[in-house]
Formats: structure tokens, sequence, C-alpha cells
């Protein structure tokens, strides 16, 4: 059981990442922690691909013209270049996104954000951002 | 010579021509302009889409080996009847949405955004386009985060008029984000245990894999994935806010494409990657998917009965006529699946008017639409909400309208299976849904304008593209030929790829 647990101890660091980001998605009010959440349960899907693609003993995916040499598997690690990509363009939109909600709410605390918008929906005047932005 | 480039790579253009044409847009300094771009975009798409559909309508599977690299190696995009039908209904709702957007947004959006607010607009086409015919389980990923990203700019940009559309993209943004990265984490299993990420390859390879835990795991993520971006009950909750705060050309977009596309990509995931494993697929459609479908019928019929704003309304009822069509994927035989694809046609023609129009009175009344302000819009706005009118009938499913035909085929594939459970309580929700459009036509209809109500002038350029959808539904509803060969083909060539059959 525990030679079992050494074997495979990185796949329960991204089990234990998995879980902290998804419980910070769900239970936090703050939009910033949140977005910090998401990203956190993200690294844990890169680290299970890269998990994945590494062979025991294997070397860096590089042709050495040696037959009989054992690599890596590259493939999940291409992916997850890509997959990080993607992440960093999630994280930053939603970034932008919570300062636009912080000028026009003045709050980032979701529980205070939803008070504003059943006291006043229009508490600002029309096109608030582009004044807001010069 | 030029003539056949263009038709021997037409999959490719499909997702390239509005990828690239983008950027071009947001440089444009003239909203006209930006338009234009936009609208030769999702013109030429809706041209590609109907070459394809027209090669593919008998059957025709048209394999796409992306930068040459064969299957199950490089990337490859399928298009066979199933996926040009739906590439059709895509395209050609988009390319209605942009004639329809011109005018819409001008009181929506600041005009230094407009060039912006197509680019985005380009970016969920192509994006949307490129998750229907890619066959490359990771690559799907990509163009599912390329549209949603993109969605949620065009829905944070109704924060020129309503600072809760920033709200309802941030919740879309961060929903959608946890539901692919399930996708992601089901991809990861499936990779693992079959070693491959060719949709039909793995389909190949599972059986070999031996009923492992792991693929059930796999399969189990990455259909909980697609339910969150197809919103359907219980994780449909980012879209009602998300439809009802965002610009009204945006509305029409994404009501009219973008929970299609996530639809079809449930099918396929359904029926084409998991062929391999017929009893866990049967076991998750009956237990979960109809049972989810069924309930997100009700959910949304019964919201959007107590809702008073327009948009909310018929946001809450695009989830229940989502679940018309995952009943009907769920259901999983032949002709219950060829009825989810007459309605993912048939609803964005109806979902796509009746946002149109909103949009429409939404320009007239500069103000939202609500049960208040619409009492008696229709003598001040007669064309715009005759229109109105007509897609909401469709919606209702009366005879000689598109909505009517839905039902027809919905009912008859139930029947088939004998499950009269199903049948009943399809057959009141339908009835349930005549509540709230009732709700909305006495409004519109019965009730006298306020006294000195100014008068209201109809543009063209909103009531014709809603009268080309309008017209659209009773074509659909009297000819219906077309789409539901189409759907039943399609449904034949879904269930046709199995292990070792149609590569």
């Amino acid at each position: 059981m525990i030679e079992q647990l050494g074997d495979s101890w990185n796949y329960i660091i991204v089990i234990i990442l998995m879980m902290t980001g998804l419980f910070i998605v769900i239970a936090r009010t703050n939009l910033i922690k949140k977005l910090i959440g998401l990203s956190i349960f993200q690294t844990s899907v890169f680290l299970f691909y890269i998990s994945l693609g590494k062979v025991a003993g294997g070397t860096a995916p590089i042709l050495n013209g040696n037959p009989g040499t054992l690599y890596s598997n590259p493939l999940p690690h291409v992916l997850i270049l890509t997959a990080i990509v993607v992440g960093v363009a999630t994280t930053a939109l939603g970034l932008a996104l919570i300062l636009r909600i912080n000028e026009a709410f003045g709050s980032i605390e979701e529980d205070e954000i939803i008070a504003a918008k059943l006291n006043q929906s229009l508490a600002r005047p029309r096109r608030p951002l582009d004044e807001a932005s010069e | 010579m030029m003539g056949s480039v263009i038709l021997t790579n037409l999959p490719a253009l499909l997702v390239a021509v509005p990828l690239l044409l983008a950027p071009i847009s947001a440089l444009f300094p003239f909203a006209g302009l930006a338009w234009a771009v936009a609208l030769v975009g999702t013109g030429a798409s809706l041209i590609f889409a109907l070459l394809l559909q027209s090669v593919t309508e008998t059957g025709a599977r048209i394999s796409y080996h992306l930068g040459n690299w064969e299957p199950p190696w490089g990337i490859e995009f399928v298009v066979d009847s199933a996926s040009s039908l739906t590439l059709v209904v895509m395209s050609g709702l988009g390319f209605l949405a942009t004639l329809a957007a011109r005018q819409l947004v001008t009181n929506e959006i600041a005009e230094k955004d407009i060039g912006k607010f197509y680019a985005a607009w380009l970016l969920v086409s192509g994006g949307l386009f490129g998750l229907v015919m890619t066959a490359d389980a990771f690559n799907l990923f990509v163009f599912l985060e390329i549209s949603a990203l993109a969605s949620v700019i065009l829905i944070g940009m109704g924060a020129g008029t309503d600072r809760r559309a920033l709200i309802a993209g941030y919740h879309y943004l961060v929903i959608g984000a946890v539901g692919a990265t399930f996708y992601v984490i089901g991809v990861g299993f499936i990779y693992a245990m079959t070693g491959s990420l060719n949709m039909v390859d793995i389909a190949n390879r599972i059986p070999d894999a031996g009923g492992s835990a792991a693929i059930y795991v796999g399969f189990g993520f990455m259909v909980a994935g697609i339910l969150v971006k197809a919103a359907i009950f219980p994780v449909h909750i980012w879209l009602p806010a998300a439809y009802s705060y965002a610009p009204s050309a945006v509305s029409t977009l994404l009501a009219s494409i973008a929970t299609k596309a996530a639809l079809y990509v449930l099918a396929r995931i359904l029926f084409t990657v998991f062929s391999g494993m017929p009893d866990v697929v049967t076991i998750a459609l009956s237990n979960v998917i109809v049972p989810l479908a069924v309930g997100g019928v009700f959910v949304g019929t019964i919201m959007a009965i107590y809702e008073a704003d327009v948009k909310k309304l018929f946001a809450h009822s695009s989830v229940a006529q989502i679940g018309y069509i995952a009943l009907g994927l769920g259901l999983g035989t032949p002709a219950s699946v060829s009825a989810a694809f007459i309605h993912i046609g048939n609803h964005a023609l109806i979902k796509g008017g009746i946002f149109m129009a909103i949009g429409g009175f939404v320009a007239a009344l500069g103000a939202r639409a609500s049960l208040d302000s619409l009492i008696g819009i229709g003598r001040r706005l007669p064309l715009t909400a005759t229109a109105f009118l007509i897609c909401g009938l469709s919606l209702a499913g009366l005879p000689l309208t598109a909505g009517f035909i839905s039902k027809l085929y919905l009912v008859r594939a139930i029947l088939e299976t004998e499950s009269y459970v199903i049948l009943s309580l399809v057959l009141i929700s339908s009835a349930l849904s005549v509540v709230y459009l009732w709700k909305i036509m006495e409004v519109m209809w019965m009730q006298p304008a306020p006294a000195r109500s100014p008068k209201l002038v109809e543009n063209p350029a909103i009531y014709l593209p809603i009268w080309i959808v309008a017209l659209g539904n009773i074509w659909f509803g009297i000819d219906a030929s077309w789409l539901v060969s189409a759907s039943q083909m399609a449904a034949q060539i879904l269930f046709d790829i199995s292990p070792g059959g149609g590569a």
C-alpha cells in the first residue's frame, strides 16, 4: 500500500490540487480568489497530463540515434503547452472582467455585488465605461 | 485550378476564413466596414457549409488532414451528413444574425468598440465551426475555449447598457472553464488508456482496453464537461443571465448557434467516441441524460412562466428547448436522434427570430424589454411584432410552423420507444409553454398602448432579417422534407460509425 503511494505520489498531488482548486471556485465569494482557484484547478490537470507522458527511466524525447533508448512520451507535454496558453487567456480575460466589475459595482465580493444588483440595476449612467477608461 | 484548391480545402477554410477576418475587422475604425467584414466572413462560411452539405448529403464522409498529417497522428476534420447539417444551420443563422446586428449594435455598443465586437463575433463563429468539424478530442477543447472566451467578451460588451452583463460574463467564463477542464481531464484518462486522440481511433481501441474503470471515469468527465457547455439542467445556470444581459445581437447569435454546437458535440461523444462500449453509454443515456433533459424542460418552462423580463424569459425557455434536444439524444434511437437534429435546426430558427425581434423592440423603445414596456407594442411596431408572433407560435408548436414538425417527430420517436411517462411529461410541458407565450402575446396585442406613448418608427434593416427568419419558420413548417431527410441521414451516420465500420 505505502509502496504504491510512493510510486504514484504525483497523482496524489494532482488530486489534492484539483480538489483545492475546485473548492476555492465554489466556496469563495471574492472574484479574484475564485479565479485563483480556477488556475489551481487547471494546473492540477497540467500536472496530470505531464505525469501521464513521463515514462519511468525514459529520457527527453530527442532522437539520439541509439535504437535502445527509452523516451518519454512528448505528446501530452505538447497538449499541455496548448492548455497552458488557454489557461493564461482565461485568467487574463477573467482579471480584465474583474477590473470592469470593480469599476461598475465598486466591489469584487460576490455577495456585495448581488446586493448592489438587487438595489439598482443601472446605478451608473449609460456608457460609463468610456469615461472610466479615459 | 483555383476553384479546385478551394473545394478540396473547404473544411479548413470554414474555420480559417472567420478566424483570419477577425483581426482585420478589429483594425477597422468604422463600424460599417467592420460589419461588412463580419458579413463577408459569415456569408463565406454559409457558402462553404452549403457546398459541404451538398457533397455529404447522401452519406459521403469528407476527411480533411490538417497539414497533410495522416490521422490518427495528425488532426483530422471530418464532415459527414451529421456535421454538415449542423454547420448549415449554424452558418445560416450566423449570417442572418450578422445581417440583423448592423442596426442592433448601434444603440448598445460604443462606436469605437464595434470593430472589436465583430472580431469577437467572427472568433465565436469560427471556433464553433471548428468545434463541430474536428475529429480530434483535444483539438475540440481548443475550439471550445476559442468560442467560449470570445462569447464572454461579447456578453461582457452588454455592460454599455446594463452592468449586470459583466457578472453574467464572469460567471460564464468561470463555469465554462471548469466545464472545459472537466472535459480535458476526461480526455486525459481516455488517452492514457487508448493512446489516441482521434475520435474514430479511440472508438476502435476502447474494446481492447477491456472495460477498465479509467475509461468509465474519462467518459463521465468528458460528458459532464460538455453538459456544462450545452447548458443542460442542472448545469445551465450560466445561460439565463448570459443571454439576457448580453447585447441583443449577441443573444441572437449565441441562442441560435452556440449551444447547438455543444449539443452536436455531445451526440458525437455519446455515439461516435464511445460507440465501443454501448452498454455503458445506454446506461448513461437512460439514467442520466433523459432525467436531466426532462428536468431541464420543466425547470426552464416554469422559470419562464414566472419571469417578467422578456429576454430572460426566453433564455429560460431556451433551457427547456435544449432539454427537448437532449431528450431526443438521450432516448438513443435513430428516430429520436433525428428528431433532436430536426429540433436543433428549428430551435435555431425560432430563437434566432425571437431574440432578433426582442432586439428590435429594445432598439425602438430604448429600454429593456419587460412585460410592462411591451404593452400594446403590437400596434406600435406591427411588422416586428408580427414576425415575433410567428416565431412565438412556432415555439409553441402550432401546425404549419417549424416548431410543430419538431414536436411531431419527437413525439413519434417517444411513442416508438413506448415510454409513456416521458411522453406525458413532454405533452404537459408543451402545454405549460403556452402559458408564458400567452402572457407575452396578451400584453403585446390585447392591451392598448399607454396614452401619449411616442410614435415609434420601424427600421427595415431591423425587421427584414427578422422576417426572413419568420418566413423560414413557416417554410420549414410546410415543407420540412429537406430538414427531415437531412436529419435522418445525420442520425443514421452517427449510428453507423461504430468500431471497425465507418472509418
